[in-house]
Order: C-alpha cells, then structure tokens, then sequence
C-alpha cells in the first residue's frame, strides 16, 4: 500500500528524475551544445514540478459556466507563473547558443577542453 | 499626486523604460549620456527612498492600486535601501566614468545596445531588491543575469566568452533550484507574497518541504551571489569582463543575491522553522571561514591585476556572509555595512584598473612597473582604497571590520577564535594590497623615460571621487550605520 502510494506521485518522480539527468548533463558533458541540452531538460522539470502541484483532481479550466454548481477548479496561478519561467528558459537557451557561436567563431571548436587547451 | 508614493515602483520602470528608449535615440553617439542621465536619476530615486526609510519605517507599494496579497507587492525598508543605494550609485559612477574606457573596448555601432543591457542590469538588480514576492524576485533576478552575460561578453578579449558560458550555467542552476524552493513554499502555503508566506506558514504542519525549499533556496542564492565554493564563476568573469562592466557588477551583482538570501532567510525560515537559526550559522559560518581564507590566499599569489581583485571579492563575499551567520544585531548590521563598504573600497579600486587599463593593455603585476611615476593620481586612488579594503582605520572599510570584530567577540566562546580569522585574514590583505604598491611604484619602469599620460580626466575625477568617499565614509559613517542598524533590527524583528 505504501509503495503504490508513492508510486502514485509518479509526475513528481520524473520531475526528480529529470532534474538529475539535466544537472549531470551540465557537470558532465564537455560538448557546449550538450550542456546547453542538459540545462534545458534541467528547467523543464522545474516546469513539470509547478504545474503538477496546481491540479486538482476532477478539477477543470477555472472558467464560470452556466448551469454548474460548485465546480472544481484547477489553480491557475502556477501555470502563468510557469509561463514566466518557461519565456526565462527560452531567452537563456538562445543566449547560451548565441555564446557558443561565438565560441566556435573564435575558438574554432565547442569542445570545453579543447577551449581550456587553447588559451 | 504625491509623487513620494511612487518612487519604490519608478526605481525599476525609470531603467528599464530607458533601456529600449537609448537605443532608438538618435544620434547614437547620445546612448552614453541617455543611459548615464537613466542611472543618474534611478540614483537620484534611491537617494530619496533612503531618506524616507532613515527612521525604520517601511515603504509598501501596490502596483496597480490592487492590495497585497493579491496584487504585485514592492516594499522597501532599510535593509532595501542600502543595497539600493549601492546598486545604483556604483551604476552611476561607472556610467559616469565609462565613456572613454567603453569607447576603446567596445565597437561604436554596438554601444547603444550595450547600454540598453546596462540599464536592463540595473533595473533587475533593483527589482529584486525592491520586490516583495518570491517569483517577482526570481524573474527580476534573471533578468538582470541575461543582462549581464551579455555586458561581460561584450569584451574584446575571446576568453570572455567561456567566462561568460560558465557563468550562465551556475547563474541558471542557482536560479532554478530557487525556482524550486519558490514551488514547494508555494505547495505548502498557496501564496508567494513574503510577508503572506510568513503568516501562513505558522499553520503549516508537514514541514519536510519546507526543509527541502529552505536547502534549494539556499544553494541556488549562494550559487547567484559566489558564496565559496560555489565562486569557481567569478575569477574569469570579472577579469575578462569590459574594465567598466566589472566595476558596476564587482560592486554589487553578487551581494544582491546575498542580500534576498539573508532577507529570505531571516523573514521566512527562521521564523517557522525550529532550530533553523542553528542550522543557517552552522552552515554558513564554516563557508564564510574558509571562504575568507581560501580566496585571499588565492589573492596572495595571484599575478593578474583583475582576478586578484576578483578573489578578493570572493573573501569580502565571506565577510558580508560571516556577519549574517552570528544571528544577531550587530552582526547582521555588520553585513549591510560591509556590502556598503566594501562596493565603495572594491569599486574604487576596479575603477582605478579601469583608468590604469587606458595606458596599460596588459594587467598583470609584471607589466605595470612605472606606472605610480607615469599615472600619479591612479595609483593614488588605488592606494586609498586598497587600505579601505584591507580595513585600516580612517577608511570605510575599517568600520564594517570593527563592527565585525565586536559581533564576533560577542557571538560566544568561539568569538576570539573567529576574531583571530578576521586580523590574520586583514593581514592576507595586507599583503596582496602591498603587492599591488609594490608593483606600480617600487618595480623597474617597464618603458624607460615612459612620458606623463593619466587617464581622461572624467575617468580620474570619478575615481578620486569614489576614493575621497572611502575616507569620507571612514570618518563620517553615521548615515550608513544608522541605516544598517536599523535593517539589522527589523531583519531580527521578522526573525522572532
């Protein structure tokens, strides 16, 4: 019983998941692009965490609608925060590529230890 | 219209309507004074915040008219105003100075956008410390970090860039896992209004994810604001950042991250978590030791004038770090002094690089022989707040180190022990300050008969400025303190 209940949370398992799989990918890969990748499935999970938490369960849109009593609403709030976050994670993914093009512009190469060898 | 009322919401709108206005102003060549007379007057508004807030009061604002909980909350308080008044005079006076320095590193059809990015720093930086709700703080934080990545890469030197990538990394995993902190207080509360989330919280009885938030908010804040050994970022940032960019965002781009960390820290957890006051100085105190002693040993043997400065940073970082961790009056007063201080010592001296780099294309310690006889007045200035930095008396610097000595002394039966660390780490100081004289006036010119050639005049007039306020600061320091004091009591007022 214990053990299903647990499973139960799966979303928030994958959201743990994810998040370990980014940070390695940030700390262990050496190719820019992947770290880039790494870094973007780190913020996805944080958006899966948020917007898990908001549903309700049997909870709908949080719109009025003729003829329903008392209905049950998701909360909406953590969804347009996440739409922040979301917009901040896309500015800093093309920011980063815009560096590494830079980088390979004036490095000739995205690869960190080569980069650390060539100065 | 009372026009008072407003202020705490122009100190952001004032920069980041300005920055999409200076690049449209036509001729371009206006974008330097567009932007300087922007930061000027954003100085102008902390000023008058500063004043309003001088007797303890604390300034709320509603934006739109719509109340706390459910509208946008700003507030500002002592503690707000002293980081205020260090973000935007340390922006005005390197505004002030920048245009020669900037004219050489950056091209002139991209400085209008340069400029623009500045103000975006800066309005992020007072955003954050202004905003009174958690994800508000979050987004003005990466606002004012994109920002700033794009300010460092802005610099001629290709190394910059690897700088700036390791940079973004630690900058984005420090502000998500603040994220994540944000979302489980958010779980457990339903509000991320920070004087709500404090009310609400008492009811709380699962504290386990207030745990978990309390670590992540933790690392992620000490990752933004350098905390050792989360600093790995900082040495090449700053050193191969534009020399102006390095003077605004050395003087205070890492203690606003400290700053939301302390105030986070003192108004939400402490409050509600039993026994969190223990667990904040045990952790933090250990990091500000090491980091104090590490970073200035690292500063001892450094040959780079730039990243020598730089891992000073990383001590002064431990200091600030050191005061918050005693949990008392005077120690977190020390803190909000020293992050004022210390943007002035620190600030200072970057500026005086700055000045120096004009002539001097190649900054390490080597390479500068003759410069005390070819730049009397930069060296000058180096030398004032490089004694402001180590913490002599008569300087700004040796009124935060003092305060830090008396909380130190107070903090226990460890307090000598911590005082021992305080003078051997001054006397670390010391040593790379005097490395830094020796270097500019002691060693053989490096061009024999090298004529007299200063720096442009507004860049020297800022920087004697800036160096007059070290003393200036170090014999009148009633207005910081009061302010400081004052934060520190309504900081320990939230806490109990």
């Amino acid at each position: 019983m214990k053990l299903l209940e647990m499973l139960g949370y799966y979303n928030y398992w994958v959201f743990a998941i994810l998040l370990a799989i980014g940070l390695y990918a940030v700390i262990r890969k050496t190719n820019l692009i992947k770290k880039l990748i790494g870094l973007s499935i780190f913020q996805s999970a944080v958006f899966l965490m948020y917007i898990t938490m908001d549903k309700v369960e049997g909870g709908t849109a949080p719109i009025i609608q003729a003829g329903v009593e008392n209905p049950i609403f998701s909360n909406p709030l953590p969804q347009v925060l996440i739409l922040t976050a979301i917009v901040v994670g896309v500015s800093t993914l093309s920011l980063g590529l815009a560096m590494v093009v830079r980088i390979k512009e004036c490095y000739g190469t995205i690869e960190e230890n080569e980069i650390l060898d060539a100065d | 219209m009372d026009l008072l009322a407003h202020l705490p919401a122009l100190q952001v709108v004032v920069p980041m309507l300005s920055a999409p206005l200076i690049v449209m102003l036509q001729p371009r060549g206006l974008a330097w004074a567009g932007a300087t007379a922007a930061a000027l007057l954003s100085f102008a508004i902390a000023i008058a915040l500063t004043f309003a807030v001088l007797d303890g009061q604390t300034l709320q604002y509603a934006m739109g008219g719509w109340p706390a909980p459910y509208g946008i909350a700003l507030s500002v308080d002592a503690f707000s105003a002293i980081v205020l008044l260090v973000i935007t005079g340390a922006s005005s006076a390197a505004l002030l100075a920048a245009k020669p320095s900037i004219d050489q590193q950056i091209e002139s059809e991209r400085q209008p956008l340069f400029y623009a990015a500045w103000l975006l720093v800066l309005s992020g930086l007072v955003g954050i410390v202004v905003a009174a709700d958690a994800f508000n703080i979050f987004v003005f934080m990466e606002i004012s970090s994109l920002a700033s990545y794009i300010l460092i890469a802005g610099g001629p030197n290709r190394r910059a860039l690897p700088a700036v990538f390791k940079y973004l990394m630690m900058g984005t995993i420090g502000a998500t896992f603040y994220l994540i902190g944000v979302g489980l207080i958010y779980m457990m509360t339903g509000t991320l209004n920070l004087a709500d989330i404090q009310v609400r919280l008492s009811d709380v009885t699962d504290i386990n994810p207030l745990l978990v938030a309390a670590g992540f908010i933790t690392i992620g804040l000490a990752l933004k604001a350098a905390v050792f050994p989360m600093h790995v970022w900082v040495p090449n940032a700053y050193t191969y950042a534009p020399h102006m960019v390095t003077v605004f965002l050395a003087a205070c781009a890492t203690k606003v991250a400290l700053y939301v960390l302390i105030r986070f820290d003192y108004m939400i957890f402490q409050t509600t978590l039993a026994d969190h006051q223990m667990q904040f100085a045990m952790f933090a105190m250990p990091l500000a030791i090491i980091g104090i002693l590490v970073a200035s040993s690292v500063a001892m043997f450094e040959g780079n004038l730039k990243r020598l400065l730089a891992s000073s940073s990383i001590a002064q970082i431990g200091y600030i770090l050191l005061g918050a961790s005693f949990i008392s009056i005077i120690g977190l007063s020390a803190s909000a002094m020293h992050m004022f201080n210390h943007a002035l010592a620190k600030g200072g001296l970057f500026l005086a690089v700055a000045c120096l780099a004009y002539h001097y294309r190649d900054l390490r310690l080597s390479q500068l022989g003759g410069a005390g006889a070819r730049m009397p007045w930069t060296c000058a200035a180096i030398v004032v707040c490089g004694l402001s930095l180590i913490g002599v008396p008569g300087t700004a610097g040796f009124i935060s180190k003092w305060l830090l000595i008396n909380a130190a002394l107070q903090s226990g039966p460890w307090g000598w022990g911590l005082v021992a660390i305080i003078l051997i780490s001054s006397l670390m100081a010391v040593f790379y300050v005097w490395r830094i004289v020796e270097a500019i006036y002691f060693q053989a010119p490096i061009e024999e008969d090298a004529p007299k050639a200063e720096a442009p005049i507004q860049m020297l007039l800022v920087t004697g400025l800036v160096a007059l306020l070290n003393i200036y600061f170090g014999i009148f320091p009633q207005v910081p303190l009061e302010l400081a004091n004052s934060a520190a009591a309504l900081l320990l007022e939230g806490a109990k």
